[in-house]
């Protein structure tokens, strides 16, 4: 029997992963600095 | 290359450098991925599959290049000592796992309708698969290296010796049988179509210019932590001195 397969649910499926997965690391990686550089700030005035 | 050898000089480039690089990069993705998905016409023999072209194709060119770059401040940092080599090759090492992840799922999901299949064990899959796994183990060596403060020459070696799989995916569809079609795009020119090679050279500046631009972050993320640190260790020392110099006095 062959299957159906709508190929757009597989586009979609690939670019929630890849937008997600980019947008993820982007924010982790903005908002690791933004805090590390905060503590050395913090460090430094104390 | 040792006139950025100075952190200083770095962090005054990547103050400026980071944002720039990050916001003209989600500015181009999302203009490339948007004209991929809205004004590509279906391929003649993929159908609309072609579309997951522009999200996998620049997956993999950043998950070899991040271990390429792994493994070329690997050999600066053995070599020549240059003291941001190994804080870049650590920066590299997460992204890069980031998109051989991502380029490993959306092969996975362009595999399905195309080959009829989610996975296969052949040269290019297995190979990519193994370099996901190289990160991981550098991820894991490094920082638990970093956290005990030890030389990061381990971790170096690590990365040049893992670069022995970035030419084994390179090549792995020409050396072995493959579903994966062979490459299109070769020093000799191009096999793909204009009009899906140029909003794929697009989605692969975009993507590099994000990757470059997390890079930067994750380096300056490590420099301020190692700059806390430092400053938090002499506030100590000179505490416990004054201590000392203290309850000396009150003995005496």
């Amino acid at each position: 029997m062959r299957e159906a397969l709508d190929q757009m649910l597989f586009v979609y499926a690939s670019y929630g992963v890849t937008v997600v997965g980019t947008l993820a690391i982007v924010a982790q990686s903005w908002f690791a600095m933004k805090a590390a550089e905060a503590r050395r700030d913090r460090a430094k005035s104390k | 290359m040792h006139i950025y050898a100075n952190p200083a000089r770095f962090l005054r480039i990547a103050k400026w450098l980071t944002p720039l690089l990050l916001v003209s990069g989600l500015v181009l993705t999302g203009g490339a991925l948007l004209w991929g998905f809205t004004q590509v016409p279906p391929d003649r023999l993929m159908g609309d599959t072609v579309r997951i072209l522009f999200v996998h194709v620049p997956a993999a060119w950043l998950g070899m290049g991040g271990w390429t770059a792994i493994a070329v401040a690997s050999l600066v940092e053995l070599v020549w000592r240059h003291p941001l080599a190994a804080i870049a090759a650590r920066a590299t090492a997460v992204p890069g796992a980031a998109f051989a992840a991502i380029c490993l799922a959306t092969g996975s999901i362009w595999g399905r309708p195309t080959w009829g299949t989610w996975w296969v064990w052949d040269g290019r899959l297995t190979s990519m698969l193994v370099l996901l796994f190289l990160y991981l183990g550098y991820i894991a060596l490094s920082s638990s290296l970093a956290r005990e403060g030890q030389a990061s020459r381990i971790a170096a070696i690590f990365g040049l010796v893992g670069a022995i799989n970035v030419p084994i995916i390179n090549r792995s569809v020409v050396w072995w049988n493959s579903l994966h079609q062979p490459p299109s795009i070769t020093t000799g020119g191009s096999s793909i179509d204009a009009v899906f090679l140029w909003p794929l050279l697009a989605a692969t500046i975009g993507f590099s210019l994000l990757f470059g631009g997390v890079v930067l972050a994750r380096m300056r993320t490590i420099l301020a932590d190692i700059q806390a640190e430092a400053r938090l260790r002499r506030k100590a020392q000179k505490a416990d001195m004054k201590a000392d110099m203290q309850s000396d006095g009150a003995i005496a």
